[in-house]
């Protein structure tokens, strides 16, 4: 049951997209993320979602996992459609007029354009984490964020923290999932019961949990100590991030579909 | 005798639709009788412990069926937690479970989610702690200040004390010096016999099957490869070499031995029995005289 949770939800794989540098990808999402705001009309925002659903086929990223991302958004979704749908004021006559609600065209325009840019939005932070393992992202962060430890902000041990947490709930996961059966094959019951019931049953899982968590740490702590760890100051990478060719290639296709998403406001009204 | 657990057609796919989907358990068919002390072995992977997790309905099978006592387990998965109670189930390092006050209660855990009463569950505590050593004192201490070999006792200490009618242990003696090794195994040989109860041990060292077992099962590739008594499968020594399996020292001597030629039998896995034979066989070489050994 536990191994239904995903957290980071990086989905491997060796296409192009998977490859490129990860700083850029980051720098990227930021950009995509920016010009999606810019957008001001249905042919932008088309062809927007094209763009991102071209970059998901060449990853070959299963439509099913995508649905799954933006299934847990879905109410915010609804919810921006829905208050835009009733309070986009409009000129001429509303579509539907009950109590005190008026929809006009202009809402219907709106809340539809608003949901689809959510949705773009989500599905292209999405493409970022699918794409990219969590360690390497966080390496990219800290590559990305270097310039402000000039400003004392700790930025290799925010990095290596984050790192380390990621690194370790695959297998705290793991870890529960054995105790929770350790104890479920005392007759621990788990998921029935009154709330009280439920709570009191977590107790034999969570002592061990912590116990282990804590003998983790300073194990891992041993292990680093042992190893010379002491920071950040002057340590060198195993894998080092190199900007090559793909990431050229990337960085030119990208800036210039940007470059045209942005165009878009000239060749049609906007729809706001 | 009657079959205590059976399997029917098990198979066990993880993640099923997943493209990691992996099938570790195929088609297995494997029945233990009634007071049997089975050994299960094979290498990392083949599917032991994927096998056993199914005898108590912890993991649930992707096809085929489990019975225990003659009954499906999963007929009625509301009433999952009765056959829980009746194969008590040790899993790897239990050590890692624990989590009350004090032995006592941690032992007490399991014959109290059974709904017993006090008296009841104060006995079942008690003759658990005298089967795997632990003395009256450390029933009061707490079991986070005991040592490593004395947490396992403790742990195991907790299914028995549900008195199951089969004991599963999946490699009890993972990671203990050789005496806590022998002192674990021949504390749960003494409750097989004492109490009548099923064992099922899974272990890598084959010198542990060989000296507490009556039967061993040899798990390969998620399939049974052999299932037979102790002396039938360590005869067919050769084959478990093939597996990618030992076997017992004793018998790697006796497999040289009649290499070079020498006329000895086959299934010779125990020391004791390694001494008979070999006293035996200078015996006869002497021409019926007087063996040392």
């Amino acid at each position: 049951m536990l191994k239904d949770i995903t957290i980071g939800q990086h989905f491997p794989g060796n296409s192009a997209v998977h490859r490129c540098d990860p700083r850029l990808k980051i720098l990227l999402v930021i950009a995509y993320i920016v010009i999606l705001f810019t957008v001001t009309n249905f042919l932008g925002l088309a062809l927007s979602i094209l763009l991102l659903a071209g970059l998901y086929l060449m990853a070959r990223i299963p439509l099913k996992l995508i649905l799954k991302s933006l299934k847990p958004i879905m109410p915010i979704v609804v919810f921006t459609a829905v208050l835009n749908l009733f309070f986009m004021g409009g000129e001429g006559d509303p579509l539907v007029a009950f109590w005190v609600f008026r929809i006009y065209k202009e809402g219907v325009a709106y809340a539809i354009f608003m949901a689809v840019r959510i949705v773009a939005l989500i599905a292209g932070t999405s493409l970022l984490t699918y794409t990219t393992s969590p360690i390497v992202l966080t390496d990219a962060i800290e590559r990305l964020l270097r310039p402000f430890a000039k400003l004392h902000l700790p930025v290799h041990e925010l990095a290596m923290m984050m790192t380390i947490a990621l690194r370790f709930i695959p297998t705290l996961i793991e870890e529960t999932d054995k105790i929770m059966n350790a104890q479920k094959a005392r007759g621990a019951m788990l998921d029935s019961g009154s709330l009280s019931d439920r709570v009191k049953a977590m107790v034999p899982i969570l002592i061990p949990l912590f116990i282990s968590a804590f003998r983790r740490a300073d194990e891992l702590a041993m292990a680093m100590e042992c190893r010379c760890y002491r920071g950040g100051e002057g340590r060198t990478r195993l894998k080092v991030l190199r900007f090559g060719a793909l990431d050229w290639v990337a960085l030119v296709v990208c800036t210039l579909a940007f470059a045209a998403l942005w165009a878009t406001r000239f060749l049609m009204p906007g729809v706001l | 005798m009657a079959a205590i657990i059976e399997t029917k057609g098990l198979t066990h796919i993880y993640n099923p639709g997943m493209p990691d989907a992996t099938v570790a358990l195929d088609k297995v068919d494997f029945a233990v009788e009634e007071g049997d002390f089975v050994g299960i072995i094979g290498s990392t992977g083949s599917g032991k412990s994927t096998l056993i997790t199914h005898f108590n309905g912890i993991l649930k099978p992707t096809e085929g069926q489990v019975l225990v006592d003659g009954q499906d387990i999963w007929a009625k998965p509301a009433d999952i937690r009765k056959f829980r109670f009746m194969v008590g189930l040790v899993f790897q390092y239990p050590e890692y479970q624990l989590f009350e006050e004090t032995v006592y209660k941690d032992i007490a855990f399991g014959p109290k989610n059974m709904g017993l009463d006090e008296a009841e569950i104060d006995r079942r505590v008690k003759s658990a702690a005298r089967f795997v050593g632990l003395k009256d004192e450390y029933l009061e201490r707490s079991p986070f200040e005991l040592s490593g070999g004395q947490k396992r006792r403790v742990a195991i200490a907790g299914v028995m004390a549900m008195e199951p009618k089969i004991l599963v242990l999946d490699e009890p003696a993972a990671g203990l010096d050789p005496e806590g090794r022998e002192m674990i195994l021949s504390q749960v040989k003494r409750f097989h016999k004492e109490t009548g109860t099923t064992v099922i041990l899974v272990s890598h060292s084959m010198e542990d099957i060989a000296k507490y077992a009556d039967k061993v099962l040899v798990m390969d590739q998620r399939r049974i490869a052999m299932y037979d008594t102790v002396e039938k499968v360590f005869a067919r020594a050769d084959e478990l070499l093939e597996l990618g399996l030992s076997v017992p020292q004793v018998t790697k001597v006796f497999l040289r031995l009649r290499a070079m030629g020498l006329d000895l039998p086959q299934d010779v896995y125990t020391v004791p029995y390694a001494v008979r034979t070999i006293q035996a066989a200078l015996a006869k070489k002497n021409g019926g005289g007087e063996a040392t050994c």
